[in-house]
């Protein structure tokens, strides 16, 4: 795929879905194609999910949904002859993530018979090379937090940065069949190639940005993904189910959805501004948008960082006890402040340090906040029980020690000892690791390839593929 | 009086990233966003009060051409601390809906 001498009125992208992985039907890709797509392009994650993916280098989502969907995407790509790119692989786009993306796709290829150029795009970095930049004043906080130390960034399990398009760009010009991208702004994997072909560059972006959740901008979003026609001034979305529409309103609320500024993004190389925006229907099913521009901007890159923390171990128990259930707020107050004692009496030569907390789901678990006044009972409430602690086995022997207490603590002196309802044996669940998100900053780059690494597999060359089956 | 789960069709909240919560609130039809559009009670020390972040960060979008206005906060804390309750800050909406706001 090249720059077009003359650009092509319309650069059509198919958008199967929000997340790799999370399911599509390979109809709506035949359809997709049928009309035109000239690229498919897809996230495969977020950070949505917590810091655990990225302090890990796993993948939320498991092998077989990721291996379903590439068989499809991948099928229909090679029969159409159109590039398939994904961003973002194994969730947090850790190097691990898009190695684990990769060995799946040459998998599917062996399936499928085909034998793809495979780009690989890592953009992981190493903390010495950070703290190197931070150093030369280059990386710069986000808000709320303020500049980073070189002990932040030394103690991160995983950083990635979030690459632009200009890298998938590269990839595809040098006659990439797949491009795997590590870690990718949800926008820039799906605006590469309007980008790439003449495409407006607002347009690109603004599409890009309509479309990352696949049909989360159509009426009904569980009804599959969306079609991104992009022109040098305005873009179409349409979706890929014939009962399914783009409306103006479905189309410009997606622009709130997970952002904190409904105007405004920023991205690698630029800033998005949708302000004076003008969506329209086209028809039924497709809203039109113009008027959104684009401001060239010095290349950042932004940051993503976790590390592991303290262990965790739980405990859970209902309650349908009237009396405990008329009583709620004072049983809850006194068994944490027993629970907390058992523990500081029981580990008195450790006297290490921990978290007790204790949430009662039914009567405000989810919040932690008081209950207002004369809140009338629930009939049933779950207690879950979690300590925190420096490492598994002292956050399991915790659990253990406030166990038989959790179990039978009456409401109040003097009654029957009660037992409230374990569903489990044994009762302590080690819920392993706790991980921290550390970074919201971003890093200024000399251009979008400056922190980039691409690797190829192309199964074509006999050496390769037998290197990756 | 009227309480923000009265005057409002939508009220939703969903993280916008590990460090913030954006909160959107869609209100019923053009009369009543009007009314609501610069309500001192959906200040930032509102948010100060329910969330526990600090008011100096609190960003107050309206957007008119959909009846609604986006509110964003820093988490207290960021997403997946120990402490943590609500991964994906789906459910903060909830607490918002019995304030009063006139």
């Amino acid at each position: 795929m090249t720059q077009q001498e003359t650009p092509q009125s319309e650069i059509i992208v198919l958008v199967p879905t929000g997340m790799l992985g999370g399911g599509f039907k390979r109809e709506h890709i035949q359809y997709g194609i049928a009309r035109g797509a000239h690229a498919i392009a897809v996230d495969s994650g977020s950070t949505d999910s917590g810091p655990s993916y990225l302090a890990r280098g796993v993948s939320k989502m498991n092998r077989e949904s990721i291996k379903r969907d590439l068989e499809i995407l991948m099928d229909e790509a090679a029969k159409a002859k159109i590039p398939l790119l994904v961003g973002t692989c194994g969730t947090a786009g850790t190097d691990s993530g898009v190695d684990w993306t990769r060995d799946i796709a040459v998998e599917v290829a062996g399936i499928l018979g085909i034998k793809p150029k495979i780009a690989c795009l890592y953009s992981e970095q190493r903390p010495v090379d950070l703290v190197a930049k931070n150093q030369q004043g280059k990386i710069t906080p986000l808000p709320p937090l303020g500049p980073v130390t070189d002990e932040v960034l030394e103690s991160c399990e995983h950083i990635v940065a979030l690459m632009g398009p200009e890298p998938y760009i590269a990839a595809l010009e040098a006659g990439a069949d797949i491009v795997l991208g590590g870690r990718t702004t949800d926008t820039a994997v799906l605006a590469a190639v309007p980008l790439l072909m003449g495409a407006g560059v607002a347009q690109s972006w603004h599409s890009s940005k309509v479309a990352e959740c696949g049909g989360q901008c159509t009426v009904n979003p569980r009804n599959g993904g969306v079609l991104m026609r992009v022109g040098r001034e305005a873009f179409e979305i349409e979706p890929l189910d014939l009962n399914n529409q783009c409306t103006p309103e479905s189309v410009s609320a997606h622009m709130l959805y997970e952002s904190s500024d409904p105007y405004k993004l920023t991205e690698p190389g630029g800033v998005l501004d949708v302000t004076h925006a003008d969506y329209q229907s086209r028809d039924s099913r497709v809203t039109r948008v113009v008027g959104s521009t684009w401001q060239p901007m010095p290349y950042t890159m932004k940051l993503e960082g976790a590390r592991c923390g303290d262990f965790q171990t739980i405990m859970f128990i209902g309650i349908e006890d009237p009396a405990v259930l008329a009583n709620l707020n004072e049983f809850q107050h006194n068994l944490e402040q027993f629970l907390i004692d058992r523990i500081r009496t029981t580990f008195v030569e450790e006297a290490p340090s921990f978290d007790l907390s204790l949430r009662f789901y039914g009567w405000n678990g989810t919040s932690g906040q008081p209950v207002p006044a004369n809140t009338p009972p629930p009939r049933d409430v779950g207690v879950m029980f979690v300590v925190t602690a420096a490492t598994q086995d002292l956050a399991n022997r915790m659990a253990k020690a406030c166990n038989p207490y959790f179990f039978h603590m009456p409401w109040r002196r003097g009654i029957e000892m009660p037992s409230y309802a374990f569903p489990f044996s044994p009762a302590e669940i080690p819920r392993g690791q706790v991980y921290e998100f550390l970074l919201n900053h971003v890093v200024h780059t000399t251009d979008g390839f400056e922190l980039v690494r691409t690797e190829w597999v192309d199964l074509a060359k006999k050496a390769e593929a037998l290197e990756y089956v | 009086m009227s309480r923000i789960g009265e005057v409002c069709r939508h009220v939703r909240s969903k993280n916008a990233g590990p460090f913030w919560i954006t909160v959107d609130l869609f209100f019923d039809g053009t009369a009543t966003f009007q009314r609501y559009r610069n309500s001192p009670v959906l200040g930032p020390e509102l948010f100060a009060r329910l969330y526990g972040t600090d008011p100096r960060h609190v960003k107050r979008v309206p957007v008119d051409s959909l009846h609604m206005i986006k509110i964003s906060y820093p988490r207290p804390k960021p997403q997946g601390w120990a402490g943590e309750r609500d991964m994906h800050g789906g459910q903060q909406f909830a607490r918002l809906l019995d304030v009063e706001i006139d």
